[in-house]
């Protein structure tokens, strides 16, 4: 047992900060510091610039592209690129689709969709949840109907984070109408251009667009976009979805956001003095810096059995629950520490790159809209009842 | 609406009050003023005096023998009593068996039972749970057979709360096994001399002994101590069990709680100053007092509802649900404040009363075993879960 | 002791339900968000001919001899239905101050127009570094012949874009978080020197930052007397907070029973959803929670009147400290058991969360109050 670093990763470590420090644009640094929303351009630009370094598929193995990281090296990448303020990388193409390609799709499709991956000249989207269809994703009811050599989908999809920036769809589809709901399921890959795919946008509460519902009237999809064996899309989407909660307890993020609290207890003013001097405050960061530290060693302990040859179990639930209730708890004292200056709502501040001067410090338009719309984290990814229910059935055995 | 007493009101506080002060003996007083445990004496003391004053049963409805107070009246009672140091009255006959004989007894039941019950003669003890019946008590298997004009009891109760002590128990039995488990249940009254009956003592966390199991071998019970029909006692158990509820938010004795909490805060000392003045403390004790201050409230609106002819419904397990945290936080608190002291046992000045000197400041030793002997209160009575269920089903329909 | 209400106040409560009943559903009040003024003329004239604006004040004053009461029925059902016209800055607070502190001339000019609906005002008492202590005021007022020149910044200052007048709490003397020193002044809305910038709240109410430059006033602007103006405000503070606190637990009734009938309805795994025990017993839970804010609410209202301001003051922090609490402990609950549908904009819950959430942080949060409810209650 070690915590110490390696000379070696201390040197990998100061090469990510040198070369984050030359590619990540200063507009879009500031917006994660200030709480800003993104534009697709911020994503690309970052993206891009990590894909001609061969680090955007970071977490692949040298095989498919990917730099062929050891865990000590991913969970330094990672802390680096938040710290500095970079983006987190949009999952859906380096972290769902392109394992699920390389793990379950042919040679062909392996070529074919990739490299677009690892560039970045492709944005993914996710097309599993459906009205009917959330927690209890076997439900789902789009169709596809084969037709020679195409599939004619219909249906609809819903929550699609980011449809609206995307180029290509992945979806679960329902093949099999008469088999039992998780064995007529098919995934298949789908490009938005595509006749018959229509995007609406949702609007969230705090007013921003990020999701949408996406819309399949006879669309037609070529066989070889299907990724497995028809019937059998449900393997792909249970590897996807533990994949998917290793990295959603975002850590790295939610330890710049103590140090950004920190920052702006600083600043703000108490009674003539800073709120940073306000034992009260100051021991409500406290606390959650802990939960944050308690958390980092959980994700360090599953990484170690990774790196051991381990896989990680289902108790990877557990980091998805604490990661989200942290990064809310953070959103919430980041607006506590506003105070009365967190009513204002600014969209212009948050979304547009307007010449508007806040009301209030600079980090108070975000600070409401940002604790609202953070609620989500304990939804998505499989909603923390849900992760719950994986714990108590398959750790628990209850 | 208002919150002042009538000027009759604020004389029967007075009348309450002025014979509290003259009839509770100074060593009651003094016990229940530090904490310490009384004993079967002790109660029967006081009880005896409420009695011949005709208070003891002051829940009950003049014809029955009771004073019939108003609810204000209660609400005033209960109060003026616990400011006053009084030991809380055990419920098992007054506000348990007591309304289920005068509700379902037949006259010759209510001419035997009630006056000992309101003149505290005779002590109850209530035998409803079992090894196999705690939450889900109608699975019940403690047998009564019919013989002529006695049933024979066999089985086993547990759980039994100062059962030791008791002359009678008031038991739920099985007399028909064939019946739906709520139907073949049956309410029996039972003498503790009777030949058959054994008491054993259940050690508590804390080393207290207040808890016991009672077997039942070939014990012969008269016909005549039937209450109700025989199959007919899921109805009493019922009506005992809402009654139960309502009583126990303790919340007088939880305002002598909290100034007994914040005259040891007084008492103790951190850096030199009184732990009172410790801010973050201080605020814990504040925080506590608001929840009793709702919880009193929310009983306020209850007891103006009865007083304006409205049953109490199943929300009051609300009352039940808050008034056990409010309990258990207390003596956590009680405990937090005492700190290192909180660790030495002393069994002898804990149960004993005896002379030996304390360990620390005089209410030290008690913290902790009250600690964890609270944690029962959320436990016993329906747990906190059940009554979470009960409301969900009875009350929001889910 | 009685808790219940007379014949008369279940009228009012009646009358309040109707009105939300008519003008409240959920796609009116977006439509009234999304106008210029965030609120209805017509709702506002309203509420005049029901006798809303002046049920509160005094016989004498030209109201209608209620109370803290019937402030807590009516607000009670604004919550229900998230009523956006101004009656808090305009009746509670201003109307409540005026009431209080104002002079004979300044009630006939100012409070009787209230009452009819042709005048409203808004408060202005917030600056940068205030945070939630209402003497932490650096706006100075200064002697100028036989009036005062105002200058300096104000915040948050709900429905001051359309206020007749505005209350100002100034400092004219002492420096700094002294309680002497602040005096109030009733301000005209469009006076010269005052420059505005206007926005919208979270939670969809209107709202300035104000910048006034030497704005003169005449000596009648004077509210109250010179110096003394801090307990006026705390009391009026102190009252608001009731009234909130009102309104907050009809967000909690309403933000509830949407959920209830969202679990009942919504199927997941081939059953409605509120058949899983968690989301039962975390229901139960939010309905204890408003159970005890609507307490809570009940104890403050019919304290908030008492001669000791210590009691009024106790009063006010510990249901502003529950509401908090329980507000949060719903807010969060319902969105959480809405899922995905929770966080968007398209249903009530999303809209209900955002304004108790803005409760909790006006005039003091809960962390603030219980501060302030401790150092109360400890020092006796
Ligand atoms: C911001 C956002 C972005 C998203 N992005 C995407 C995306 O890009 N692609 C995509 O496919 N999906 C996406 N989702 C959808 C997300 O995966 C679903 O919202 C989630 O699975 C929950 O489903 P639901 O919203 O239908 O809630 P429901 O399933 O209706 O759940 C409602 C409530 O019931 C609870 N519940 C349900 N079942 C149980 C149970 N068995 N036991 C206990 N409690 C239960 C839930 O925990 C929740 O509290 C996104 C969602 C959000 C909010
Ligand atoms: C100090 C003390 C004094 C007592 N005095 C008496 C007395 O005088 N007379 C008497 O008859 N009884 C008495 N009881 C018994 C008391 O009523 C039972 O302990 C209680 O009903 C719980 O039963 P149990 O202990 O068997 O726990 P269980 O029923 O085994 O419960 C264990 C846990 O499971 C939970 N649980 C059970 N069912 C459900 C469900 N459906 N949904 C969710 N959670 C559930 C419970 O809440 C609890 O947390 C006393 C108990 C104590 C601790």
């Amino acid at each position: 047992m070690d915590l110490a670093l390696k000379p070696d990763h201390q040197t990998f470590a100061d090469e990510i900060r040198a070369f984050t420090r030359g590619n990540l644009s200063p507009a879009t640094k500031a917006k994660t510091f200030s709480g800003k929303h993104y534009d697709r351009d911020d994503h690309v630009h970052w993206q891009k610039a990590l894909g001609r370094q061969g680090w955007l598929a970071y977490t692949w193995p040298k095989k498919y592209g990917g730099p062929g990281f050891d865990v000590t090296q991913r969970f330094l990448f990672e802390n680096v690129l938040a710290e500095e303020g970079a983006p987190r990388i949009i999952p859906f193409g380096v972290k769902m689709v392109g394992p699920v390609i390389y793990t379950f799709g042919t040679d062909e499709q392996k070529e074919r969709f990739l490299p677009g991956i690892r560039t970045s000249k492709v944005s993914w989207c996710q097309g599993y949840s459906e009205p009917g269809a959330g927690s209890d994703l076997a439900n789902l009811r789009t169709r596809a109907v084969r037709e020679g050599d195409h599939y004619v989908v219909n249906g609809q999809k819903t929550w699609t984070s980011f449809a609206h920036w995307a180029d290509w769809i992945f979806c679960l589809v329902r093949t099999d109408p008469a088999a039992k709901p998780q064995e007529g399921i098919s995934f298949l890959l789908i490009d938005m251009k595509t006749p018959g795919v229509t995007v609406r946008p949702i609007t969230m509460l705090d007013g921003a667009h990020h999701v949408n519902d996406v819309f399949f009237d006879n669309v037609k999809v070529p066989v070889t976009n299907r990724i497995g064996k028809e019937g059998e899309g449900w393997t792909c989407a249970k590897f996807l979805l533990a994949n998917e909660r290793l990295g959603i307890a975002e850590v790295p993020a939610s330890k710049r956001g103590v140090r950004s609290l920190r920052d702006i207890a600083q600043v703000e003013p108490l009674n003539g003095g800073r709120l940073a001097d306000d034992p009260a405050f100051a021991a409500q960061i406290a606390d959650i810096d802990l939960q944050v530290q308690a958390l980092e060693m959980s994700e360090l302990r599953v990484l170690s059995t990774m790196a051991m040859g381990g896989a990680p179990g289902p108790e990877v639930s557990t980091l998805k629950i604490r990661g989200s209730e942290i990064q809310q708890r953070i959103a919430e004292l980041a607006m506590e520490a506003v105070g009365e200056y967190a009513q204002p709502y600014q969209p212009g501040m948050l979304f547009q790159d307007t010449n508007e001067t806040p009301v209030g410090l600079d980090h108070a338009p975000p600070a409401a809209p940002r604790y609202f719309n953070f609620r989500k984290t304990s939804i998505y990814g499989g909603s923390n009842e849900i992760q719950k229910n994986i714990v108590s059935k398959m750790v628990l055995g209850l | 609406m208002d919150l002042a007493f009538t000027a009759d009101e604020q004389k029967f506080a007075a009348d309450v009050r002025a014979f509290v002060r003259a009839n509770l003996a100074p060593d009651i007083r003094d016990k229940v003023k530090n904490g310490k445990h009384l004993i079967r004496d002790d109660y029967m003391r006081w009880q005896q005096a409420l009695g011949r004053q005709g208070w003891l049963v002051y829940t009950w409805p003049k014809k029955h023998g009771g004073p019939g107070f108003t609810p204000a009246q209660r609400y005033i009672f209960e109060n003026v009593c616990a400011e006053e140091y009084a030991p809380g009255i055990i419920p098992f006959g007054t506000k348990m068996v007591g309304p289920v004989i005068y509700t379902f007894g037949t006259d010759e039941q209510k001419t035997k039972f009630l006056p000992a019950i309101r003149e505290s003669t005779v002590w109850w003890c209530q035998g409803y749970s079992e090894p196999g019946s705690g939450s889900d008590l109608a699975s019940l298997r403690t047998r009564a057979e019919r013989r002529g004009d006695h049933y024979v009891v066999n089985g086993s109760k547990t759980w039994n709360t100062m059962g030791h002590w008791a002359d009678w128990i008031f038991c739920l039995v099985r007399t028909d096994p064939k019946a739906k488990p709520q139907e073949g249940i049956s309410f029996l009254l039972i003498d503790m001399k009777t030949p058959g009956i054994t008491v054993k003592p259940i050690i508590m966390m804390d080393g207290g002994h207040e808890v016991n199991e009672v077997f039942f071998d070939n014990v012969e019970v008269p016909v005549a101590n039937l209450v109700g029909k025989e199959n007919g006692g899921w109805t009493c158990a019922k009506f005992l069990l809402a009654n139960e509820r309502l009583g126990i938010a303790a919340v007088p004795q939880s305002k002598r709680g909290v100034e007994a909490l914040k005259g040891i805060a007084r008492a103790e000392h951190e850096d030199g100053k009184p732990l009172i003045e410790n801010q973050a403390f201080a605020e814990k004790i504040a925080d506590l007092e608001i929840q009793v201050t709702a919880l009193e409230y929310t009983e306020l609106r209850v007891l103006s509802q009865m007083a304006h002819g409205g049953q109490p419904g199943p929300e009051v397990s609300g009352l039940k649900i808050r008034g056990s945290e409010i309990q258990q936080r207390i003596t956590e608190l009680t405990m937090e404040a005492v700190g290192e002291y909180a660790a030495p046992y002393l069994p002898s000045l804990v149960w004993h009363g005896s002379n030996e000197e304390p360990v620390g400041p005089a209410y030290a030793h008690q913290a902790a075993p009250r600690y964890f002997n609270t944690r029962k209160t959320t436990i016993y009575g329906g747990s906190n879960e059940i009554q979470k269920g009960i409301i969900s089903k009875m009350v929001l329909g889910l | 002791m009685d808790l219940s209400l007379s014949d008369e106040q279940k009228q009012l409560q009646e009358a309040a339900e109707r009105f939300v009943r008519d003008k409240y559903p959920f796609d009116s009040r977006r439509k009234i968000a999304a106008t210029d003024r965030g609120w209805l003329p017509e709702n506002w004239a309203q509420m005049a001919e029901l006798g809303w604006l002046g049920m509160a004040f005094s016989e004498e004053d030209g109201g209608y001899g209620g109370g803290p009461i019937e402030t807590m029925i009516v607000m009670e059902q604004f919550g229900k239905g998230l009523v956006l016209e101004p009656f808090v800055p305009t009746v509670v607070l201003g109307g409540g101050m005026i009431g209080r502190a104002g002079s004979k001339a300044q009630k006939e000019a100012l409070l009787a127009p209230m009452i009819e609906g042709k005048k409203q005002f808004a408060f202005a008492w917030l600056e940068r570094q205030s945070r939630y202590n209402l003497a932490d005021v650096s706006l100075k007022a200064t002697k100028e012949g036989n009036g005062w020149s105002l200058s300096g910044h104000k915040g948050v200052v709900y429905n001051a874009p359309v206020a007749d007048n505005i209350i100002v709490l100034a400092r004219t003397a002492g420096a700094g978080r002294e309680q002497k020193g602040l005096t109030l002044f009733v301000v005209d809305g469009k006076a010269k020197g005052i420059t505005r910038r206007d926005y919208p709240t979270q939670d969809a109410f209107r709202a300035s930052e104000l910048t006034f430059d030497k704005v003169s006033v005449g000596a009648d602007a004077l509210l109250g007397k010179v110096d003394e103006g801090f307990a006026v405000v705390e009391e009026a503070v102190d009252r608001t907070i009731v009234a909130l606190c009102a309104e907050a637990t009809g967000c909690m009734d309403a933000i509830n029973a949407a959920t209830l009938e969202y679990i009942k309805t919504r199927k997941q795994f081939g059953v409605p959803i509120g058949k899983f025990q968690v989301l039962q017993h975390r229901m139960v839970d939010c309905f204890t929670n408003a159970q005890e804010a609507r307490s809570m609410t009940l104890m403050a209202t019919l304290k908030i009147d008492d001669k000791d301001p210590i009691v009024r003051a106790k009063a006010a922090s510990g249901a502003k400290v529950q509401i908090g609490k329980s507000g949060k402990f719903c807010g969060q609950s319902a969105v959480q058991m809405h899922g995905g549908m929770g966080v968007t904009d398209e249903l009530s819950v999303s809209h209900y969360f955002k304004r108790l959430t803005m409760i909790d942080l006006m005039f003091g949060n809960q962390q603030h109050h219980l501060t302030r409810y401790s150092n109360l209650a400890m020092a006796a």
